[in-house]
């Protein structure tokens, strides 16, 4: 899971800001799943860069901007 | 019949009718655009299909509306049948024709312009700066009814009577629909949404039956319009009382 020095994408998701509109679950289903009362789950915050376009498109669809897509410049492992 | 075959030939050209069309299409766009947007604030589960795709079409329909809306201000100005500049088209309240109600339109188009704008850069301008500017969608849609009914040369046709009363339904379920759904808190604002979607439907039905649908409103409309603008709206609103 440690992939050192390789430039990557996080996601974040921000709790508070988040609504439940569940349209991320939609779009990212491979990262995000929701939970009972229909708020998201994020299964891993490294985004592979397959699903770098899926994740641009769930943030930018994000009807209240709560998820964030970061540039991880130097990554020490797997997760941050 | 005649009156539409009389009015062909004395004058408006096919211009014209490409603005009035455009217009009327704009507005239906434009609700749905609105009713849309409600849906979306308001977390609706479509039984089929995703909720993504409300949003997606939210999109998809606001663009579609500022195309026909381009349209609707091109061909208006391009037009000779009234007299209007290019700077109709953004500065309100500029025009001799109908000042007050073509006025209306021109704010409308500036606050859905100023909607669009922001909503391109939605992701960078964050979300709080961007929904500060995105509530003034609210504002346009009765905004821009107002013009329609005060301003369209069509307004006294049932059938665009209806497409009014059918666009103002339509708001005014969505809304309600959303008050429902919303939460306990922001009493203010749920009140203030209430009212004001139970208050613009009689106000345009008054103003309709003020204004608009009696005979004599093209020159009561004009303002401080110009002779030949006046005289060519006349002449027009006669050929159409005809039909
Ligand atoms: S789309 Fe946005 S608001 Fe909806 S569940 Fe995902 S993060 Fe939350």
């Amino acid at each position: 899971m440690a992939v050192i020095g390789v430039s990557g994408h996080s996601l974040r998701i921000d709790r508070i800001e988040c609504g439940g509109h569940g349209v991320c679950a939609e779009l990212l289903p491979e990262l995000i799943e929701l939970d009972e009362w229909g708020y998201p789950i994020l299964r891993d915050t490294h985004v592979t860069a397959e699903l770098l376009g899926h994740a641009r498109r769930a943030v930018a669809a994000c009807p209240v901007l709560a998820m964030r897509l970061d540039r991880v410049v130097r990554q020490k492992s797997g997760r941050t | 019949m005649t009156g539409i075959v009389q009015l062909a030939a004395s004058g408006p050209s096919p211009l014209w009718y490409a603005t009035r069309a455009g217009g009327t299409v704009a507005l239906l766009l434009l609700t749905a655009t609105v009713a849309l947007g409600i849906a979306v604030g308001g977390r609706y589960e479509p039984r089929r299909g995703a909720r993504f795709e409300i949003g997606a079409l939210h999109r998809n329909l606001s663009v579609l509306t500022l195309v026909f809306l381009a349209l609707h201000i091109v061909t208006a100005i391009a037009d000779t049948f009234v007299n209007l500049g290019w700077l109709v088209a953004v500065v309100p309240f500029a025009a001799s024709y109908r000042t007050f109600w073509l006025g209306l339109g021109t704010v409308a188009f500036d606050l859905m312009l100023a909607v669009a704008a922001t909503s391109a850069v939605r992701l960078r301008l964050g979300q709080r700066r961007w929904k500060a500017v995105h509530w003034l969608g609210y504002a346009a849609w009765p905004v821009a009814l107002f013009h329609a009914a005060g301003t369209g040369t069509d307004t006294r046709l049932s059938v665009q009577l209806a497409l009014y009363a059918g666009c103002v339904a339509v708001v005014v379920a969505a809304v309600w629909w959303r008050l429902y759904r919303a939460g306990p808190g922001r009493l203010a604002a749920r009140l203030w949404a209430g009212v004001a979607a139970a208050v613009v439907p009689v106000v345009l039905a008054m103003f309709l039956n003020w204004g608009p649908t009696q005979s004599g409103w093209a020159q009561r409309a004009d303002g401080t319009g110009s002779a030949s603008a006046t005289s060519a709206a006349s002449t027009f609103d006669n050929g159409r009382s005809v039909a």
